[in-house]
């Protein structure tokens, strides 16, 4: 570990690779976590099959990489599939707990996320499965060293800043996203203004596994999807809601970039095996930190 | 009236197929051998793989004129259960197989991890076991004297690409000790167990470890130890990870251009690396247990290229004739040789005979340790060369020579 930091030091440009990196998978976690920050703010549903989404995204790329169209592609198909198919789900599943207890809600999207698991792996197979982007890499001499940066990454990165200033602009401009701020804020003085509630659960649900298909497609470019891989994007984007809050986008954009950044920063310190302790560590971190600030809170109301 | 004509025709070939095959081993009694393999659950695929390797070895030690013991000879029959995969079937199974079938012999199941609960019923019954598809070094450390193994052990998975490494300093006048070594190694039985045998040879040989990080099981991203890499420029990279850590390394050590002149992984294959990144997987060193590209030769089945034409032919959808199925052939002709050499059927007399095997075989030598493997066949290593694995070590197999330093791709 101290070899590590001592490295780091050693090396500068190693740090501004590693923050390079961070950054532009951060981008994608943005966007994941952005969906469920919609779904939580709004309908107050938990929703434990983020990362399952996630991964159905990824199969759209990877499915049509395999039958020789660009991956790149697949984004608006992942996108309109993954609208219609949030839709339905709503529709049979969510519509049913979104009135009821938060367990009840937790319960059933958890039970969501095996059987979409289990689908994929039926439909599949339980390899390991990547999208190829073609795009190259390139090499950037910087501080006594030298920096990788693929191509793929940057687009994303791009793409990913690109999806989130639309989110941002839709919800403040359109008036479905002003139904849906005004549904957030309160569920029955929305239905007393003439909003159609259900119509905003329904949307911001299918919205949600859209943006979440198209990280999927993104991550199946960058790194490699399995069938069984969607609980550490869902973990991901826990941490990242919890830590920003979630009415929050800029929060959750910073949070996001700072979960990649720690993550690269943490598997490179402490080994690989690691990485993903960074991810639960820093849950575990900022949930600590909330309870004491709630809990002060708790006191001021008494 | 055509129909029943036509069946009427078929029965009556059937029935004289069946009376000439019949003749052809009149004199030769059944001997059956029990197994219980994954035909459903995670391993299908690869359980599949061995009981056609199973077969394929039983009807042609059939054909050849069964094992003869005096002047009966005995014809291979082998009765299979689906474990489904799970361990804790595998020992009913092979409970119910001993118990209530009476089986005296026994093929391996697939997989370490059934083969880890086969071994003690096997103890506990005095009935030795062939296996082909349990290659965990814990098989052989608890003292089993039922169990023979006819692969190599997952110590030598990656063992062979150190001592390559060492031989290649040693040409270009580098000391052993400057060789710095960089290792990537999940966190789970097999991969630990690749770890052990590449730390052993790694003393043996005297290089110099820098890197030694453990990746997590639900792995998608190791750039943080490749950036490590880069930073510490080793000699040699090694990684093991089934099949995920092959399609992570493969991505990622194209996508940051690292330029380590000797690259080994496991699960190549598995992981499908050269259809996935074409080019940039060329120069990647994959052990292998066998190939069919290998010079071993054998009484039963010729060399090793004949019975992969052989298998092709056998069996439909093979482009490649996966090593499952190449050991689980041997394993069967380990048992006829052993009968043939005890000349008894006594379970006691056999075992001592399979102790003593000393065989060559289209898939390498036999010649068991006390602990019950193989100590005669290598692991080979091959190299991704145009999209083609070929065999670069031990030197001795090698059809071609390894493309050293590997460049960035």
């Amino acid at each position: 570990m101290l070899d590590n930091l001592n490295l780091l030091v050693l090396a500068p440009f190693l740090n501004v690779q590693l923050l390079v990196d961070g950054l532009f998978i951060g981008a994608i976690f943005a966007l994941a976590s952005f969906g469920l920050a919609l779904v939580w703010g709004v309908m107050n549903v938990k929703n434990l099959c983020q990362g399952e989404y996630v991964i159905m995204g990824g199969y759209f790329a990877w499915y049509m990489g395999a039958s020789g169209i660009h991956p790149m592609l697949a984004m608006p198909v992942a996108a309109v599939g993954m609208f219609g198919f949030g839709w339905v789900i709503y529709k049979m599943i969510i519509s049913r707990v979104v009135e009821k207890d938060m367990f009840t809600s937790l319960l059933a999207t958890f039970g969501l996320a095996i059987v979409i698991q289990q689908a994929l792996n039926l439909a599949f197979g339980p390899e390991v499965q990547v999208a190829n982007s073609g795009y190259s890499t390139h090499t950037i001499p910087m501080l006594g060293g030298s920096i990788t940066v693929a191509e793929i990454r940057l687009y994303s990165f791009l793409i990913c800043c690109a999806f989130a200033g639309c989110i941002i602009a839709f919800m403040k401009m359109s008036r479905m996203g002003q139904a849906i701020r005004a549904t957030a804020q309160d569920v029955r003085a929305a239905k007393v203004m003439g909003i159609d509630t259900e119509q905003v659960f329904a949307f911001t649900y299918a919205l949600n596994a859209a943006v979440c298909g198209v990280a999927g497609v993104l991550i199946s470019m960058i790194w490699v999807i399995q069938p069984f891989y969607g609980i550490t994007h869902s973990i991901r984007s826990f941490v990242v809601v919890t830590a920003a809050g979630f009415g929050n986008f800029p929060g959750v954009i910073m949070a996001a970039f700072g979960l990649g950044v720690a993550e690269q920063f943490g598997g490179f310190i402490f080994g690989a095996e690691m990485q993903q302790v960074t991810v639960v560590g820093a849950l575990l971190l900022v949930l600590i930190w909330r309870q004491v600030q709630m809990s002060r809170h708790r006191q001021a109301v008494q | 009236m055509r129909h029943f004509t036509k069946w009427s025709l078929a029965a009556v070939a059937t029935a004289a197929m069946m009376g000439t095959s019949s003749l052809a081993y009149a004199a030769c009694e059944d001997l059956t051998l029990g197994s219980a393999i994954s035909f459903t659950g995670k391993y299908s695929t690869n359980g599949i793989h061995a009981k056609n390797g199973y077969d394929l070895a039983a009807k042609k030690i059939n054909e050849m004129g069964g094992v003869k013991v005096g002047d009966k000879c005995y014809n291979f029959k082998i009765k299979y259960y689906d474990d489904e995969s799970t361990p804790a079937r595998t020992a009913q199974l092979l409970e119910r197989l001993i118990k209530q079938d009476g089986v005296k012999y026994f093929l391996g199941p697939y997989s370490s991890a059934t083969t880890k609960a086969a071994a003690p019923i096997m103890e506990k019954y005095k009935i030795p076991m062939v296996e082909a598809e349990g290659a965990s070094r814990s098989l052989f450390n608890k003292g089993y004297k039922y169990l023979f193994a006819v692969l190599s052990t997952s110590e030598q998975y990656l063992a062979s690409s150190v001592a390559l490494a060492a031989e290649i300093a040693k040409k270009n006048g580098k000391k052993p000790g400057d060789v710095k070594v960089a290792m990537a190694f999940e966190n789970d039985p097999f991969s630990l167990d690749v770890r052990a045998g590449v730390l052993d040879d790694i003393k043996k040989h005297g290089l110099k470890v820098v890197i030694d990080d453990k990746l997590p099981r639900d792995l998608s991203d190791m750039s943080a130890t490749l950036t490590k890499v880069k930073a510490l420029k080793p000699d040699l990279l090694l990684i093991s990870g089934h099949s995920k850590g092959a399609a992570t390394a493969g991505r990622q050590i194209k996508e940051l251009k690292i330029d380590t002149p000797m690259i080994a992984l496991t699960h190549c294959e598995a992981a499908k690396v050269t259809v996935k990144y074409g080019d940039s997987a060329n120069g990647l060193l994959c052990p292998t247990q066998w190939a069919e590209t290998l010079s071993y030769k054998g009484a039963a089945f010729g060399s090793a290229a004949d019975y992969d034409k052989l298998f092709k032919a056998s069996f439909d959808g093979y482009k490649n004739v996966p090593y499952q199925s190449a050991q689980a052939s041997a394993a069967v002709l380990v048992w006829a040789d052993a009968i043939k050499r005890a000349q008894s059927l006594d379970t006691e007399k056999i075992r001592d005979a399979l102790s003593k095997t000393d065989l060559k075989t289209f898939y390498g030598s036999i010649k068991f340790s006390k602990a019950g493997n193989n100590i005669a066949k290598p692991m080979v290593l091959r190299q991704i060369q145009g999209g083609k694995y070929n065999v670069v070590a031990p030197s001795e197999w090698a059809s071609h020579k390894i493309d050293f330093p590997r460049k960035a791709q």
